[in-house]
């Protein structure tokens, strides 16, 4: 019991941070009515902790409930929350104020995106595109049918491939792409990343099907290693490092 | 009509090289210096074709050359020349999978291997050694 009052106090003793202020501009645009992007500015308090998809909320809490967010997990795991923070794609719930280093925030909804609403983004390209490359074990046989019990790996084999097995798909990568920008038929960064992460797996046997998905003029070749897609990347997974590799294996490098 | 659907930047979203580093702005570089290289390997074989107007056309058109802005010209030249081909040496190694780092379980905060301090050197270089050439050009072309 001494121990409890004694965190209590320890609690009640540290200082408070003294709240400060952040000028957040949200963008709004609804494509069904409205013919260009406005701007809504809104005084938020904050502190060292609050992430940028916090002081939406108290937006969306307090001003205007009517401002279109996708969210979820709020610890950069579901990958709802891409968006535009000051020019660059982020996740909203893994941003901190305090690391923005800015006292007006601006968000908008990514680039290479259609827009629902706002801030929210139709995803249907990024599934279909990640669909495209066949992002599951290619065999024929099964953990469940063969007579091994599973196909084993080394950790050398597994490290091959684990890091693109983190991938949320939050699109950050592709609304950084500057092949994006411009070509609505290429596959994307996520896609091809995702290509590697199966190829890369010693338990995958769709290998040749695989790169011959991607091997084509809006495929892996229109990836020019500008390398934007891994600095936007929330989960470590590189994808510029993934596509080059990948390529590595149409070239004749890596078997 | 579909650009705007989807939200794309547009050229001006590809060629701004001002939110992702060092690695973006060689990005805009090598693809000016390509345009720039192609523009003048047109201009090239059109002067050398003047040749078949005899000797008096294919002078008339060297003396451009000569000029002033023929000079600070054939400088720019040299220097998307040199650039060009440096980057394009790094491009290709990194293309190929060479210096982009070996794929491994990723630490916060998650740097990306592929964005290492070999392609930083090699692109610095690119644009030191196009510098210098450039300036090596000039001097040689002002101080006849």
């Amino acid at each position: 019991m001494a121990q409890v009052s004694s965190i209590a106090e320890e609690q009640a003793s540290t200082p408070l941070s003294p709240s400060k202020s952040v000028t957040l501009r949200i963008a709004r645009f609804n494509p069904e009515h409205d013919s260009e992007r406005k701007f809504m500015e809104f005084t938020i308090p904050y502190k060292k902790w609050t992430t940028v998809l916090d002081i939406i909320l108290e937006v969306k809490k307090y001003f205007d409930h009517s401002v279109a967010v996708r969210y979820s997990c709020r610890q950069a795991t579901c990958g709802s929350c891409g968006m535009k923070i000051n020019g660059k794609p982020m996740l909203a719930c893994f941003t901190k104020i305090t690391e923005l280093d800015s006292d007006v925030i601006t968000v908008e909804p990514m680039n290479n995106f259609p827009i629902i609403r706002d801030l929210a983004v139709r995803f249907e390209r990024l599934f279909e595109s990640h669909h495209k490359i066949k992002p599951y074990l290619i065999r024929d046989d099964s953990e469940i049918t063969s007579n091994e019990k599973e196909f084993l790996q080394s950790p050398k084999e597994v490290e091959q491939y684990i890091q693109f097995a983190n991938c949320i798909k939050c699109g950050l990568c592709n609304s950084a792409c500057p092949t994006m920008a411009t070509d609505s038929s290429f596959v994307g960064p996520q896609a091809l990343a995702q290509a590697y992460r199966y190829v890369a797996d010693s338990r995958d046997k769709g290998k040749n099907s695989r790169l011959k998905i991607i091997d084509e003029s809006h495929g892996i070749w229109r990836c020019h290693f500008a390398g934007s897609c891994s600095q936007v990347c929330p989960k470590g997974v590189d994808p510029a490092m993934g596509i080059q590799l990948l390529r590595g294996y149409l070239l004749g490098f890596r078997s | 009509m579909e650009h705007r659907d989807e939200n794309k930047e547009g050229i001006g979203g590809m060629i701004n090289p001002r939110r992702y580093g060092i690695e973006r702005v060689a990005y805009l570089l090598m693809r000016l210096s390509g345009l720039g290289l192609l523009a003048y390997f047109i201009g090239h074989i059109y002067e050398t074709s003047l040749i078949l107007k005899g000797e008096v056309g294919w002078s008339e058109f060297l003396e451009l050359t000569q000029t002033t802005e023929g000079h600070v010209l054939l400088a720019i030249v040299i220097a998307m020349c040199v650039f060009h081909t440096v980057n394009g040496i790094r491009v290709m190694l990194g293309e190929g999978g060479v210096g982009v780092g070996k794929p491994a379980r990723p630490d916060y905060p998650y740097i990306p291997a592929s964005q290492n301090v070999k392609h930083k050197i090699g692109i610095y270089s690119a644009i030191v050694l196009a510098a210098i050439a450039m300036l090596y050009g000039l001097g040689v072309m002002f101080g006849e």
